[in-house]
């Protein structure tokens, strides 16, 4: 028997708990792939947020911190800091890294902290049962926005990518989306990229992901794909907003 | 080595760098910044990691990855700024995490002020946090105890593997008096410290080894197994609560009418105080918890002399410590406070005073 795909090392053998077609399970391969493809597994270290992805200490088959929410750059921050001959990754929602952990990943990004963040955007709370987070497009319905995000009463989503954008020290920002095999062949490039640039001690990189929550929006994994193609993806537009590797 | 004269902030900084801190994470606030601006100075010099977080949240996060790593790691903050820590104190106690923690306390509630105050007993004590959890709270009453404390807070941390808060206050951060420092510990003994903990922290996976996969966490989602953490830290906390009792006695007799509890500065005016009726003639005693968690409880009834007409708790608070003292007496004689709040300090003639009106009664 020919093995033409098998589980990167960088995964534990622990199953996932993600709902049938979501997309953070595509994620984290990417993101065990890209330490895989780097030789890193043996030094790297990561930390997982509050959310659905809260077992990622789990499933990275490497030495793990599960963070309070929101704080992951922070604890990644005195990871490094201690074991300076090691890398460390942070994976995060929406809600985790751009509502209650603001302050913690423009911080971590303007020292040009070195680690590399993996930012799934969903434009939801998954976790929580759905509730309006940060990212929530206008107008859309969430438990706790019922008639639709108002923007004149809570404000417009946050891009993330572009107020780091905005800060000296990073090195790489890029945004990419998972919402079809083309773009995750796009997305597995940029995830690598970052890996390859933490392995270097070049700084600070953020990839954001764009995703689905088919459960808490309410639509089938195929259909949320193209919900988000066509309302998240004219927002959050996928590209590479820095790369001082390619400069 | 000879005795130095120095702050109270800047005595607990240098005395943890000689026992092997080489990693602070804080956020400047009054009456403390002595202590991060020392910590500021001297770190780089040790080859040590200092770094100003963007709050007290990130400080204690950042403690958290440090002390994952198994590496000796300290923060320090005054009142507000500790509030700000406990949901990371929290995550710390669950995932068990060795640490130390420097409060030098202001007056409060809110912003209150930047005077010495003792307000903070209950938010070190008996929670502060979420959970079911206990810090352990060593309390200084001099530059000399702050800075012993440093080295004794960070074996404590290591040995049970538990956060450890040195509860100070802006008098002894502020104030100036002779110390003595320890020899400091060498570079190569600083690292090899963290191997202590190789069973369990974060590291790089040697070649060759079997892989190992540590977690740091505190998150337990089958109730069944929840119950059980908390369970064996419960028990851990029995051991602390047996083997790390720590209190002074001054004056203790069967002759005392009177028996003082109080700690920290305001143990020290009482013992101004206690002196001045002595030469007067009269004995009264006095019980200073100096760790605060665990508490005392059987020592300070066993202090009850046969003459003790009343327990006086004297506190820079509104009465905290005092409800630990009311469970030690456990109604043996009655139990009196009086107290100063808002940064005012009371001094030995006060105290003189409240103990001469109870002698007389
Ligand atoms: C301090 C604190 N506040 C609130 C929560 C509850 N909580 C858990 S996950 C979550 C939202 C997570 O959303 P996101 O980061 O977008 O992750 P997703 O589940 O969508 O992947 C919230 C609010 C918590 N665990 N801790
Ligand atoms: S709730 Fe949404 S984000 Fe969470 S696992 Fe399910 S589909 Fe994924
Ligand atoms: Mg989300």
């Amino acid at each position: 028997m020919q093995v033409i795909a098998t589980r990167p090392e960088a995964l534990t053998d622990v199953p996932f708990t993600y709902c049938p077609g979501c997309l953070h399970g595509v994620a984290h391969r990417l993101v065990a792939e890209a330490i895989d493809e780097h030789g890193l597994i043996n030094k790297m270290m990561g930390v997982a947020p509050v959310g659905c992805s809260v077992f990622a200490y789990k499933f990275f088959n490497m030495d793990m911190a599960e963070a309070a929410h929101g704080r992951a750059p922070a604890v990644a921050t005195g990871m490094k800091r201690a074991r300076p001959d090691m890398h460390v990754f942070t994976y995060q929602g929406d809600g985790d890294l751009a509502a209650i952990g603001t302050a913690e990943i423009v911080h971590a990004a303007n020292r040009g902290e070195h680690m590399s963040v993996f930012f799934v955007n969903n434009a939801i709370y998954g976790m929580t049962g759905g509730q309006m987070a940060p990212t929530t497009l206008p107008e859309m319905k969430t438990t706790t926005s019922p008639y639709g995000r108002k923007t004149d009463d809570v404000g417009f989503p946050i891009r993330v990518c572009e107020l780091l954008d905005t800060l000296v020290a990073p090195y790489y920002i890029e945004r990419v989306s998972l919402l079809s095999p083309a773009d995750i062949l796009k997305a597995k490039k940029a995830v690598s990229k970052a890996i390859k640039y933490n392995k270097e001690g070049r700084g600070f990189t953020f990839v954001e992901l764009i995703s689905t929550c088919p459960t808490n929006w309410g639509l089938d994994p195929l259909k949320s794909r193209d919900w988000a193609k066509e309302h998240m993806l004219p927002f959050f537009k996928p590209g590479c907003l820095r790369d001082k590797g390619a400069e | 080595m000879a005795k130095i004269l120095m702050k109270g902030n800047e005595a607990v900084a240098e005395a943890a760098i000689r026992s092997g801190c080489r990693l602070y994470f804080a956020y400047p606030i009054t009456p403390q910044s002595e202590l991060i601006e020392y910590m500021a100075r001297m770190m780089p010099k040790v080859n040590g990691v200092f770094l100003q977080a963007e709050s007290e949240v990130a400080a204690i996060n950042m403690v958290y990855g440090a002390a994952g790593c198994g590496k000796r790691v300290m923060t320090s903050s005054s009142s507000p700024g500790i509030s700000l820590k406990m949901e990371g104190i929290s995550y710390l106690a669950g995932a068990q995490l060795p640490c130390v923690i420097i409060n030098v306390q202001r007056g409060g509630p809110g912003l209150g002020d930047i005077q010495p105050a003792q307000g903070d007993y209950f938010q070190a004590t008996k929670g502060g946090g979420h959970g079911d959890y206990r810090l352990i709270v060593m309390a200084p009453s001099s530059v000399q105890e702050f800075a012993d404390m440093a080295s004794q807070a960070f074996d404590l941390a290591d040995k049970y593997l538990n956060p450890v808060m040195i509860l100070a206050d802006g008098m002894l951060g502020q104030m100036m008096e002779p110390v003595e420092f320890k020899t400091p510990k060498t570079d190569a003994e600083i690292a090899d410290m963290w191997l202590q903990h190789k069973s369990w922290c974060i590291q790089p996976n040697e070649d060759g080894d079997k892989k190992h996969h540590h977690e740091i966490n505190s998150l337990e989602i089958d109730p069944v197994m929840l119950e059980k953490h908390v369970n064996k830290l419960y028990e851990k906390y029995a051991v602390i609560e047996k083997n790390e009792l720590s209190f002074e006695k001054y004056n203790i007799s069967d002759d005392n009418e009177i028996l003082c509890v109080a700690w920290g500065t305001a143990s020290r005016v009482v013992k101004s105080a206690i002196n001045e009726v002595k030469a007067q003639g009269k004995s009264v005693g006095l019980i200073r918890p100096i760790n605060v968690w665990p508490f005392p409880y059987e020592d300070l009834c066993k202090a009850i002399g046969p003459n003790v007409k009343k327990v006086y708790v004297f506190e820079l608070n509104t009465g905290q410590m005092l409800d630990d003292v009311k469970i030690a007496v456990a109604g043996k004689v009655p139990v009196d406070f009086w107290g100063k709040v808002g940064g005012v300090v009371f001094t030995p003639a006060e105290i003189k005073e409240k103990l001469e009106q109870a002698l007389k009664e």
